[in-house]
């Protein structure tokens, strides 16, 4: 049906034209799924794009055919590939947040959208809008139907893009990362939703993720890319199972696995690790020296954390709504705490709680035998402000992006007053740097100036030269592509064995936390459900709440 | 919702009040208004009689609790100047000013919302870089020299317009209008040219950035990639979402065609507040001022509230939230 042959797409640019996709070639029959899948820079989105025709300008396409049944998509007029689009070939993007138009009702963008490829009354653009989202699964459509997009949960808003995409029968559609923002239950429905569209409609989807498991779970055939180019391509089970291509194999190695746990991640081996020179280990002992004490536990006990409400009712008090419910958990000194559970589930407001960033309601929290007052009555000078230290998701904001490497690494050993000599704090900043496997030339740039894992990186080390003994980790791998995730996450690993660190470990990512934690604790709506030691809940969770979010993450046969 | 408004409402008698205190320290402390009332023949105990008879050896507070009880029911004191109640002059100028300002605003608008969809729309073509080029000229040259060189072309040189005053005027129920005579249109005109090419400059670069930035968004691209046709992309999806943040930029600037329309209403001598109240700066008609300063401030709260409500009107987000 769509067949795409020696595809080049080419962005001019002052210095020449950058060539973003060479040479690709994917063939897509009725009823399959093909999956595009690779690291970020690999050209997924741009192949999805000028398929459809929506390359962002000044891009444009430079070689090859690309043919939909008997049309050749190259030769439309702009009017014509405009008119194709919906009709024939339709796009799901990755946020439902963002991909409908707040401002109308979703009955109006679906009669808008059936309107303007078929010639049909409103009347009956509105039964077939309703019909559609009966079958998508969206209970009482004909009433729900009316609602504005803000009024529909992420899963469900998901759903309604796809009935968009699909109201106009499309012969194919290109799910641009469709399940990345959603929850492993939404992604686990969406995907069986779309498994279901291609074997009872026969519609063609190209899955563009970067998630392996999402690959392995429902596609027929996979492309891996990388830079731009075609690295292997077949069956999935042959491509993922017995990967001929050694970037494949890296990848694969790279992928957290869910059903087992190893000791470290296999790299690729041009990313050798910078060995420390004296400054490392230089820097390595002051980290040492700091933290000769043995390992500090955090002991939670009852906490409750509430927020207010909106208000619904003018005489009436918000209702406020329960971030966490009595919660109760206890780190062991030295070891790794991982903390599980959906979006809105309570796990960094627990992390803010802890690192005094809010006030709870009621309970307590020790660190090792030192009692952490509540939020603002914590002072700064307060110990636990320098040993609880804090890595966030996003490694873009987390920086400040006025500020130098030397002088956010330098930071905290200023502001806690560790060193008090200026040449001696930068030649700790340099020193930690290698100890994070970075070049210490790189010390008088700018944030903006790092790829993501390198930020990440940077992060660590800042919260490492507080001399800390507790580190919380609030999904510190989530924004980062697998490979750069598997070096960080050894990292992670290294320099908890090396400074003897308590961490707690964030994740929505149960595979990810398999690797990493001694221990886990599940929470679902603020409350805690289950905590267990590592391998046995891996092997047999005991709540019913773990046993079903353990069975909806995609695993991994190959 | 309506807890929305009722804060709404509660936060503008604040800044109201906030307002008539600043008005009555102007009243109060800049100058002595007995001297200001007295000629220099005046004794002594005169002064001193008038000073007790006027209250004003009460407390301060007590000053100012009268000060704005008067004001709420409608009597804002005498003039220095003409010894006329301020009320009937603010009310015998209002109508020319609003009239001014609002025709200036709907020039903007409707020039500038077109202007500002077009070269967002074409953001690389001939045409929009030279829209592009003159409004930065526009937005350049001060206002009295826009006035000045349109009374100059066509005032004095084509003779077309007359450059001062507000022609004919027709009183509909103690509203004087040039809304309808020809007259009153032609002398209406330059004024507000004048007074909306800043303001229409603004509107079409608002309209413009926020437009190519809603053009990026995703729900854009989606309902591109399903064949929705351009002009309803283009009219109904994004320029609704455009208007939202352009909205509340476009009240405050209605505020502010109105309060600074003093230099237009000096250029052209056009007989509203702003020429009220330079009369009132060259005599040091304190009254007049501060009159003139709580009603400006009464259009600023009025307009911000109706923007809020428009908000409302156009943004379902902030309508009461139903059950998802």
């Amino acid at each position: 049906m769509l067949d795409v042959q020696g595809l080049t797409v080419k962005f001019p640019s002052r210095h020449g034209d950058f060539t973003a996709i060479e040479d690709v070639s994917i063939r897509v029959a009725p009823g399959e799924i093909h999956g595009l899948v690779g690291e970020s820079g690999a050209g997924k989105s741009t192949i999805g794009a000028a398929i459809i025709g929506l390359l962002q300008p000044p891009g444009y396409v430079a070689a090859g055919t690309m043919t939909l049944g008997d049309t050749d998509l190259r030769k439309l007029t702009p009017d014509q590939a405009h008119e194709m689009r919906g009709d024939r070939i339709s796009m799901i993007f990755q946020d439902p947040q963002t991909s409908l138009n707040p401002l109308m009702t979703i009955e109006d963008q679906l009669i808008e959208t059936i309107q303007a490829h078929f010639d049909v009354s409103t009347s009956k653009a509105r039964k077939r809008a309703v019909d559609l989202l009966e079958e998508i699964g969206i209970k009482d459509a004909a009433s729900r139907i009316g609602a504005y997009p803000h009024q529909f949960s992420g899963g469900m808003r998901q759903r309604v893009v796809i009935a968009l995409a699909l109201c106009t029968d499309p012969e194919l559609i290109i799910a641009d990362e469709p399940t990345t923002a959603l929850d492993v239950a939404v992604q686990s429905q969406v995907l069986d939703l779309i498994r279901r569209l291609a074997d009872t409609r026969g519609i063609g989807f190209i899955l563009i993720t970067h998630d392996i498991g999402v690959i392995a779970q429902i596609t027929d055939n996979v492309t891996v890319l990388r830079g731009g180019r075609v690295m292997e391509t077949g069956p999935t089970a042959q491509v993922l199972g017995a990967p001929d291509h050694p970037y494949t194999r890296a990848l694969m190695a790279a992928v957290p696995r869910l059903d087992r746990k190893l000791d470290r991640f296999l790299v690729p081996a041009d990313d050798a690790p910078v060995v420390p020179d004296a400054r490392g280990v230089d820097a390595e002992a002051w980290l040492l020296d700091g933290v000769q004490e043995g390992g500090l536990g955090l002991q939670v006990r009852d906490l409750t954390v509430r927020f207010a409400g909106t208000r619904t009712s003018l005489f009436r008090k918000p209702e406020p709504y329960v971030a966490l419910d009595d919660v109760s958990l206890h780190v062991r000194p030295g070891s790794v705490m991982g903390l599980v559970g959906e979006s809105g589930s309570g796990k960094s407001t627990l992390a803010k709680a802890i690192s005094g960033l809010i006030s709870p309601a009621s309970g307590t929290m020790q660190l090792g035998d030192t009692d952490l007052p509540y939020g603002k009555a914590r002072g700064r000078a307060h110990p636990s402000r320098r040993l609880i230290q804090m890595v966030f998701q996003d490694p873009y904001s987390s920086l400040n992006a006025r500020h130098r490497i030397g002088d956010i690494l330098a930071e905290p050993l200023a502001l806690y007053g560790l060193e008090t000599d200026k040449a001696r704090r930068r030649a700790l900043a340099i020193g930690m740097l290698e100890l994070v496997e970075m070049d210490p030339g790189v010390i008088d740039r700018y944030p903006h100036q790092f790829s993501g894992g390198q930020r990440q990186r940077i992060a660590v080390a800042r919260a490492l030269l507080a001399r800390p003994r507790f580190l919380i980790c609030d999904e510190p791998t989530s924004a980062l592509d697998v490979s750069i995730q598997a070096q960080v996450l050894n990292l992670l690993k290294d320099l908890q064995a090396k400074f003897n660190l308590t961490i707690l470990f964030i994740s929505h990512n149960l595979a990810v936390v398999r690797q990493m934690a001694d221990d886990v604790a599940v929470l679902q709506s603020g409350r805690l459900v289950e905590t267990k030691t590592s391998e046995p809940f891996f092997q047999a969770p005991d709540a019913e709440y773990s046993q079903t979010l353990l069975s909806l993450t995609p695993a991994m046969p190959y | 919702m309506v807890y929305f408004i009722l804060k709404r409402l509660l936060q503008s008698v604040f800044v109201m009040l906030a307002v008539a205190l600043l008005a009555f320290s102007l009243f109060r402390f800049v100058g002595d208004p007995v001297s200001q009332m007295t000629g220099v023949e005046t004794s002594v105990e005169d002064r001193e009689r008038l000073r007790e008879e006027l209250g004003l050896n009460d407390p301060f507070i007590a000053q100012f609790a009268r000060f704005t009880g008067d004001m709420l029911q409608g009597d804002f004191g005498f003039s220095y100047r003409t010894r006329q109640p301020v009320a009937e002059m603010i009310a015998d100028r209002i109508p020319a000013t609003l009239e001014l300002g609002t025709v200036a605003l709907i020039i903007s608008l409707i020039v500038g919302i077109p202007a500002g969809v077009y070269t967002a729309l074409r953001p690389r073509g001939f045409i929009t870089q030279t829209i592009l080029m003159t409004t930065l000229v526009g937005v350049s040259i001060p206002t009295f020299v826009i006035g000045i060189m349109l009374i100059f072309l066509f005032g004095v040189q084509l003779g077309w317009l007359p450059t001062f005053g507000r022609g004919g005027t027709v009183e509909i129920g103690g509203w004087t209008s040039s809304l309808f005579t020809i007259d009153g249109w032609r002398a209406l005109i330059l004024p507000a040219l004048t007074l909306g090419v800043y303001q229409l400059t603004l509107t079409m670069r608002l309209v413009r950035a926020e437009m190519m930035e809603v053009l990026r968004s995703d729900y854009i691209r989606f309902a591109t990639a399903r064949g929705i046709p351009y002009r309803r992309l283009h009219f109904r999806h994004a320029l609704a979402n455009t208007m939202i943040p352009v909205i509340t930029i476009i009240g405050l600037q209605f505020g502010g065609v109105i309060a600074f329309s003093i230099v237009t209403e000096s250029v052209f001598q056009w007989p509203g507040m702003g020429l009220l109240f330079l009369e009132s700066i060259r005599f040091v008609d304190i009254p007049v001022m501060g009159v003139y300063l709580v009603v400006i401030a009464f259009f600023f709260v009025l307009v911000n509230l109706l923007v809020d409500m428009l908000y409302i009107a156009i943004d379902p987000r902030l309508r009461v939230k139903e059950a998802a």
